[in-house]
């Protein structure tokens, strides 16, 4: 009996320590124009949409929305493409270089992107790439393959290899081998793997910010971090911009909470 | 056997043609940069060799200096709390109760957060007049209203807290994922010897989780070493550069005032200052394995 009244009572806090601060917000972009500016601040809003519809009209969301869908789409199925590749490789033909490239990988997973930003940005000033979408989504393809590949990796080595022999002998290629038998069975880990680069690529800044310094293909978070105001910020536009941009993800997580868990943990447990 | 390797260098080849153009060949270039000088805004300079001039410049730099402190500081005070208030959410999330899987969801919000709006919504909750953290203080006696991020010691420990609230949920499932390799088996012969509570906290799972708490230290450490966006959105480093970390500095060097080789300088010493760090924690990881073998 006590051993459950503390486990609801720290449950209870865990719950409000995660959740409050950003429930706050969301009654923020729920408020009125008055009752954002009330002081002390009121806790209730009325329920007011007004902020959403000005977001949308006046500072242009969508079109940041858009720009987020078309870069974190591309980039988990260039990463998940490109990171399967090497992930059966690793899982399957083991030698010393699938080791020693798995090792620089985890290597490269571990820089700071300030080290790496000034000649990324050269390299896209090079190529013309500034400020398009491809210049973007290459940086991420390359900053989260390690990731990507590292748990790709983990879920293929648990795929049979009888199944895979087989198909080997029935006259399949490696390549029709990976995609016909391996990456149907590797499902979950596919899931998990795109799931944990497109919720990276929608929340990234850094790259985002010096790479797209165009607004029209700017990318939610940028637009939320320059939301215009020079005197007075627009608070109820900014919240509201918030709420948009994080529900997305929520519901992701919470619908696919195990299969995150286990992508981010595979790290620490087999590593 | 030989057409196999072969085989595998094919499919590892695209895959290290996006690192080897976006991770090494920058990180080679950003050392080689660091000992040129080059400045954007005045290209007709071009690039010339000064040798260690730039980290010459960036030992006197009495910013760099205090980017460094203050860097150091934020990863000193952040990380133990975290790893804390992770390892206390951990030990609950452990425990079979009902309603579990629903708390283990709720612990993901603050991590599925877009660290921009976490940055934002923490901005706002800071606010000199319509901000939570006043109205929890004061109520409505609004003449003792802080701005707190207008305050030099304040605003850092604002966005400490920020960093801790985002992150907490990361080390938490690190360690709860170490919980759950720990054999219930020895928990039970504990019990059997008698021993409190405590004395198994004390003596089975810190012992045992002591890998999982590298690593999630570890891991974390080398993340907080990039914390950028908190800063930018809400502090831009200021005031007074109380919350200019490294990261921040070097962005401003690089990129906003063009100083391609003193940046680079900036950019390899917080490499450098990463790199050691987890070399230290991967050795004491791989002795506390050993130990943990009977090596």
């Amino acid at each position: 009996m006590k051993r459950t009244a503390a486990l609801a009572l720290f449950s209870g806090g865990i719950a409000l320590y995660c959740l409050v601060p950003f429930v706050w917000f969301v009654l923020t972009s729920l408020k009125s124009g008055t009752e954002l500016t009330a002081i002390p601040p009121i806790l209730l809003p009325s329920f007011h949409l007004s902020f959403y519809r000005s977001a949308l009209e006046n500072y242009g969301l969508l079109h940041y929305i858009a720009n987020s869908i078309i870069v974190a789409a591309s980039a988990t199925m260039v990463t998940v493409a490109v990171g399967s590749l090497a992930a059966y490789a690793i899982a399957r033909f083991q030698s010393k270089w699938t080791h020693f490239y798995l090792l620089l990988l985890l290597a490269i997973s571990m820089f700071p992107q300030i080290a790496i930003a000034g000649p990324v940005w050269t390299i896209l000033d090079r190529l013309q790439w500034l400020n398009t979408y491809q210049g973007l989504v290459a940086a991420y393809v390359a900053l989260c393959l390690p990731l990507a590949t590292w748990i790709l990796a983990t879920f293929f080595r648990d795929v049979p290899v009888e199944i895979e022999e087989a198909a080997l002998i029935d006259g399949c290629s490696r390549l029709q081998a990976l995609y016909k038998v391996v990456l149907p069975l590797a499902a979950p880990g596919i899931l998990t793997a795109a799931l944990l680069v497109f919720i990276y690529a929608w929340n990234e800044f850094f790259f985002a910010l010096i790479i797209m310094t165009d607004p029209n293909v700017q990318t939610l978070p940028v637009g939320i971090a320059l939301f215009p105001g020079e005197y007075t910020m627009p608070w109820g536009e900014i919240a509201a911009a918030s709420t948009i941009a994080t529900l997305p993800l929520i519901l992701l997580t919470l619908i696919f909470q195990r299969g995150i868990v286990r992508g981010l943990s595979a790290g620490a447990v087999k590593g | 056997m030989k057409r196999s390797q072969d085989a595998a260098l094919w499919f590892l080849l695209p895959s290290f043609c996006f690192v080897a153009l976006f991770s090494l060949f920058p990180i080679v270039e950003s050392l080689r940069l660091s000992f040129y000088r080059m400045i954007l805004t005045l290209p007709w300079l071009g690039q010339r060799m000064v040798g260690w001039e730039n980290y010459a410049d960036l030992a006197t730099d009495p910013v760099a200096r205090d980017a460094l402190v203050t860097t150091l500081l934020f990863i000193g005070v952040t990380i133990p709390l975290e790893l804390l208030l992770g390892l206390g959410i951990a030990l609950v999330l452990n425990e079979a109760f009902r309603g579990r899987g629903l708390l283990r969801a709720v612990v993901l919000v603050p991590w599925a957060i877009p660290t921009v709006v976490a940055s934002q919504m923490w901005r706002f909750i800071f606010n000199d007049r319509y901000g939570l953290v006043n109205f929890m203080l004061f109520g409505a006696d609004t003449s003792s209203y802080l701005a707190p991020l207008a305050d030099p010691y304040l605003a850092l420990a604002a966005i400490m807290i920020a960093e801790i609230w985002k992150t907490t949920p990361f080390a938490a499932l690190i360690i709860l994922a170490g919980l759950q390799s720990i054999a219930d088996e020895l928990y039970e012969a504990a019990s059997v010897d008698g021993a409190t509570s405590w004395q198994k906290f004390r003596h089975v799972t810190l012992p045992l989780l002591k890998p999982a708490l590298l690593l999630a230290l570890l891991f974390r450490t080398v993340d907080s070493l990039r914390v950028f966006d908190l800063v930018y959105v809400m502090t831009q480093g200021g005031p007074a550069d109380a919350t200019n970390v490294l990261q921040f500095y070097g962005y401003k060097k690089t990129f906003a005032e063009g100083m391609i080789g003193y940046g680079s300088a900036i950019a390899v010493t917080v490499f450098l200052l990463s790199l050691t760090l987890a070399l230290v924690y991967l050795h004491l990881l791989r002795t506390s394995r050993w130990k943990e073998a009977g090596l």
